[in-house]
């Protein structure tokens, strides 16, 4: 079985499982609104403020849920010790990574899209004009978090403590991704909005480079 | 013991005298005078913490290639006395910034990515102490570890887009920066005595690391025996 359609199937096995279950977008969606509506009371909601703090808020909120969503990607595979059964499963462990990879940026993905409008109400902001950019940064911003997110989460199965210990992991991480997505998406919803092409750079180079090193490192991963 | 008590009294020695240089033959600054004399344990400390970390980066490949555990008591060794050298530095500064800034604290560039540094290793030993199987923590450590090594440039790079306010470097720097010639000597030679601080000590951890894995092997084997002559 060839790579493409061995992660399309672990992709596919995560969804069902998800879906029957139905706990963890419930749960990471609730979340990030709480998040949200926790800082009106931290700062002040006018427009002008908003608009300032906005992008910040998003992105800490997307981040949060984030690392904690991706914590049962490995950690519920122990509980009946699938991840050995998978690990005999006679495909390349960087298929197992890509699907469960795909299956977090489409939860990510799902979340962002009840947040969004949530968000654009709640802050006063206006992100229809600028929609179709403000995407193109979500989806360079999720795929970053989703790819570091999977392996660490890997990473913390193996560990004591492992819900508190992936948040450790990965935020550090993520500060140059944190950057770059808020900068980008600050230009995106100031007066003159533009897509500022540094930003995207760097959140490109994130992607790539953690995607590539993600894929030398698989073998390592998914052996033990 | 000789072969040990020696290179650790010479470092001992080479620090005493970085120190009385930095203090006495260096000349004085123009404008911050006395306070800029930390700058010659400040620097040097952070380029030896990164040092120190690449040496980890280093171990972690070399685990992984090769699956020695020499590899991962070396890059638990450079990690650790890595993060007591970056915590030099984010200790130095603020007594510097005080009286040259006039507040302790600036999320400047430098200072800034310098914590998320200091903040990066700290969640690798974190990991560390968390794994209790000495195999799985040393594969998952290495995995970490190269991540996190490779995140360091890109934290770099992003917080230097984002904001700067630091002194810009005069070793190495662009053009009209330069120090003093005897300042420049006085450098070196403290940034060399930090570097054989550095060498001393990952050897120090590196042997207390190896005595410790060889502790719990026997303390393993002897639980089998144990329980083997019970059960018989």
């Amino acid at each position: 079985m060839n790579t493409a359609r061995a992660a399309t199937t672990i992709l596919v096995k995560e969804v069902r499982a998800e879906f029957r279950a139905r706990e963890l977008l419930n749960t990471t969606f609730v979340f990030a609104l709480v998040v949200v509506v926790m800082f009106s009371f931290a700062f002040d909601p006018t427009a002008a403020e908003s608009r300032r703090f906005g992008p910040g808020l998003l992105w800490i909120a997307l981040l949060f849920a984030g690392s904690l969503m991706l914590q049962p990607s490995f950690a519920r595979e122990h509980a009946n010790d699938t991840l050995d059964a998978l690990c005999l499963a006679p495909v390349s462990p960087f298929a197992i990574l890509l699907g469960k990879i795909l299956a977090n940026v489409i939860f990510l993905g799902a979340c962002e899209v009840l947040l969004l409008p949530i968000f654009a109400v709640f802050y006063n902001v206006a992100l229809m004009p600028v929609i179709g950019r403000l995407v193109f940064v979500l989806a360079l911003g999720t795929f970053g978090l989703a790819v570091t997110g999977t392996v660490f989460s890997a990473v913390a199965a193996q560990a004591r403590m492992r819900e508190l210990l992936l948040p450790l992991l990965l935020l550090p991480v993520l500060v140059p991704l944190l950057l770059a997505a808020v900068e980008a998406t600050a230009g995106l919803l100031s007066d003159t909005p533009e897509l500022q092409s540094t930003w995207i750079e760097l959140l490109v180079g994130f992607d790539v480079m953690f995607f590539t090193v993600s894929w030398l490192l698989s073998d390592f991963l998914l052996q033990e | 013991m000789i072969k040990r008590l020696i290179p650790a009294v010479a470092v001992g020695a080479l620090m005493i005298f970085g120190g009385y240089a930095a203090l006495f033959i260096a000349p004085d600054e123009s404008t911050m005078h006395a306070i800029q004399r930390i700058f010659y344990f400040h620097a040097p400390s952070g380029m030896v913490a990164l040092m120190a970390f690449t040496i980890c980066f280093i171990a972690n490949i070399g685990y992984l290639v090769g699956r020695k555990p020499h590899w991962d008591c070396l890059a638990v060794a450079a990690a650790e006395v890595g993060v007591a050298f970056n915590t030099v530095v984010l200790i130095t500064g603020p007594i510097w910034a005080k009286p040259a800034w006039g507040i302790w604290w600036a999320w400047d560039a430098r200072l800034t990515s310098t914590l998320v540094l200091w903040l990066l290793y700290i969640s690798f030993l974190l990991l560390r102490d968390l794994i209790a199987d000495p195999d799985r923590r040393s594969v998952f450590s290495a995995i970490y570890g190269i991540f996190l090594f490779l995140d360091v440039p890109l934290v770099y790079f992003s917080i230097r887009i984002w904001r700067t306010q630091h002194p810009q470097p005069v070793i190495l720097g662009g053009q009209g920066s330069g120090l003093d010639p005897t300042m420049r000597k006085v450098f070196y030679l403290c940034w060399f005595a930090l570097t054989a601080v550095m060498a001393i000590l990952i050897r120090q951890r590196y042997q207390l690391e190896r005595a410790r894995n060889e502790v719990e092997e026997l303390r393993i084997e002897a639980e089998r025996q144990i329980s083997a002559a019970g059960q018989a």
